[in-house]
């Protein structure tokens, strides 16, 4: 069973939840940051490290000697990481999308395979026994959705080989890096908050989530601040609030301390367990445990 | 030109309701929403469209079945697993494609055709604080940094047509391709962080960023009474980067309030919030001045 928790706008607490929902689970789970850019779940589930490897994306390099400047490579690249100039063939592996099309039609074989790091994909463990695997985007690199694909890579080898569930911390947006995180999952929990810009992204994200066919469920953080908008689309598209998370000092000082807020009391614990449960029993029919 | 982008790493830092309140303070700007994948700066700036138009960028692959002999070199070539073969017939899913043209140069039947791609929607509006230049990405798109370049270019065009000498935009939240578009060419990057371990942590990915583009940043803390032990680690950090600190806002619900009328947090009576923002804006304003990055030596006009 896989879990995205995903929202429009950022900030609203998907970590937060993400990391409540893992330490709360009753079945072997795997926390997964593919929020590349700025990935934080670790900060607060703090894993022991395990494994930590640099991930690559498949870029041209050029072999001058082999070069007859027929332009081929150049003229095929969608993407400015090649250009002819004059009599000279200039490579630009920043701008590259690792297609391998210029490998491919280059007649002279002059163009090798070379690496761009993307950022690292490391892997670890709790104290509690919770497996984390997160992709952390170098800084400089523009391009994030390689790397999440890396990742999610990783995930499912990582999910098969010990039957585990998985819990996603998904990156915020509804764009393609957004999508990549939600596709292959059993349920979708959109974290909100309940202000105007709170049900703007989520309406965004219900848009663009609904095409995928998944159950979609909502957690609303800082209950009480705002309006009543959210809650009334929630009602009117018929989106079950699943919990409430209220507006407090001492939650937000909780999370500041870097905590879990699943651990900040007993009844947090107790909403959280029951969250966790009806998370499992939405993902029952289509869900597996492999 | 003076160009001021506020962004944070994190989201939900209060860079959207920040820039607002900072769009209602400065008088000759063009107001710019550069979280092209979920903008939110129109809720309280209430845009009057003006013109807009498709945001075109890339290409989509498309297979005609008539023409497809099924050899499948397509598929074996797709770097992205975007060629699926279904119900017998091999196809483009649109949402996997990244528009490299491989499979349609490679074709043997020349069978696949290289469509233009339509990824969203520009605005050029009018606001009660001035000219605005927003867009909405389509979902599912990739956020490319192209139509925040777009944008700026429009901002840029707008302000020079009108003799207006500020942009003033609320970038994207991360470290990717939108927000190093959006620092291209920046006077100052407006980093808007929290005293918290995600917010410490964004902060320092997103001033390494800034350093390495050589764009100057100054730093701004929201929610700052939340935690002294991470807003003290947030000044230290400042410190060693020469990083200016321009001012603290507390942990209050009054940009909320404010958001929930539609209006900026500077708007309407004067509140003790209110008058925070009005003198970080005062802060800034040195740190806009071509002065201040002459003297600083790195920045390059």
């Amino acid at each position: 069973m896989i879990l995205a928790v995903a929202s429009g706008k950022g900030g609203t607490g998907k970590t937060m939840v993400s990391d409540s929902l893992a330490s709360v689970w009753q079945h072997p789970v795997l926390a997964v940051d593919l929020d590349v850019e700025e990935p934080n779940l670790g900060l607060f589930l703090r894993p022991e490290p395990v494994r930590d490897e640099a991930a690559c994306l498949e870029v041209p390099v050029l072999d001058p000697a082999r070069c007859n400047l027929c332009g081929a490579c150049a003229q095929l690249c969608q993407f400015k990481a090649i250009s002819l100039m004059g009599a000279q063939l200039l490579v630009f592996p920043d701008m590259c999308h690792g297609c391998g099309g210029c490998m491919r039609v280059c007649p002279q074989g002059a163009i090798q395979k070379g690496q761009r790091v993307l950022g690292r994909v490391e892997t670890g463990l709790t104290a509690s026994g919770i497996r984390c695997l997160t992709g952390r985007l170098r800084i400089g690199e523009a391009m994030s959705p390689p790397l999440i694909a890396k990742v999610r890579q990783h995930l499912r080898a990582m999910a098969d080989e010990a039957a585990l569930d998985v819990i996603i911390d998904a990156p915020p947006g509804v764009s393609c890096q957004a999508m990549m995180a939600v596709q292959d999952v059993n349920v979708i929990l959109l974290v909100t908050e309940p202000t105007p810009f709170g049900l703007h992204d989520l309406r965004l994200a219900w848009q663009a989530f609904r095409s995928l066919g998944k159950p979609m469920t909502v957690v609303i953080n800082r209950a009480g601040l705002g309006d009543e908008g959210v809650q009334s689309f929630c009602r009117e598209m018929g989106l079950q609030v699943l919990m409430e998370i209220p507006f407090r000092r001492e939650i937000a000082e909780h999370y500041a301390r870097g905590g879990v807020l699943a651990e900040f009391d007993e009844e947090m614990r107790d909403l959280f367990t029951g969250l966790a449960r009806k998370i499992a029993a939405m993902a029952g029919a289509g869900g597996h445990h492999a | 030109m003076r160009e001021l982008v506020v962004i944070s790493g994190k989201g939900g830092n209060g860079k959207t309701s920040v820039t607002a309140a900072f769009a209602y303070l400065a008088e000759q700007k063009v107001l710019c929403d550069l979280d092209v994948d979920a903008p939110d700066l129109h809720l309280i700036a209430h845009p009057a469209l003006r013109r807009s138009g498709p945001f075109l960028s890339g290409n989509l692959a498309e297979i005609d079945p008539a023409a497809c002999a099924g050899c499948g070199i397509c598929h074996g070539v797709c770097a992205y697993g975007a060629i699926q073969k279904k119900g017998g017939r091999f196809g483009v899913e649109a949402a996997a494609c990244e528009g490299c043209k491989v499979c349609v140069a490679l074709c043997p039947a020349k069978a696949i055709a290289f469509h233009d791609r339509c990824c969203g929607t520009w605005f050029e509006s009018e606001t009660r604080f001035g000219h605005m230049i927003h867009a909405q990405l389509d979902p599912g798109q990739e956020n490319s940094g192209k139509l925040v370049t777009l944008l700026k270019a429009k901002a840029r065009e707008r302000a020079a047509l009108v003799g207006l000498d500020l942009i003033l935009s609320d970038g994207a939240p991360g470290i990717g391709c939108p927000v190093i578009s959006s620092l291209s060419q920046a006077t100052l990057a407006l980093l808007a962080t929290e005293p918290t371990p995600s917010g410490l942590h964004d902060l320092k990915r997103v001033a390494e960023l800034c350093q390495g583009l050589r764009t100057r940043s100054a730093v701004l803390i929201n929610k700052a009474d939340l935690s002294a032990e991470y807003q003290a680690a947030i000044h230290a950090f400042c410190d060693a980067r020469e990083i200016p600190v321009v001012g603290h806002l507390p942990y209050d619900a009054a940009m909320t309030t404010a958001m929930v009328r539609g209006q900026a947090v500077t708007e309407g009576p004067v509140t003790p919030f209110g008058t925070r923002v009005r003198r970080i804006w005062a802060e800034l304003q040195p740190l806009l001045e071509p002065a201040w990055q002459a003297r600083s030596g790195e920045h390059q006009s």
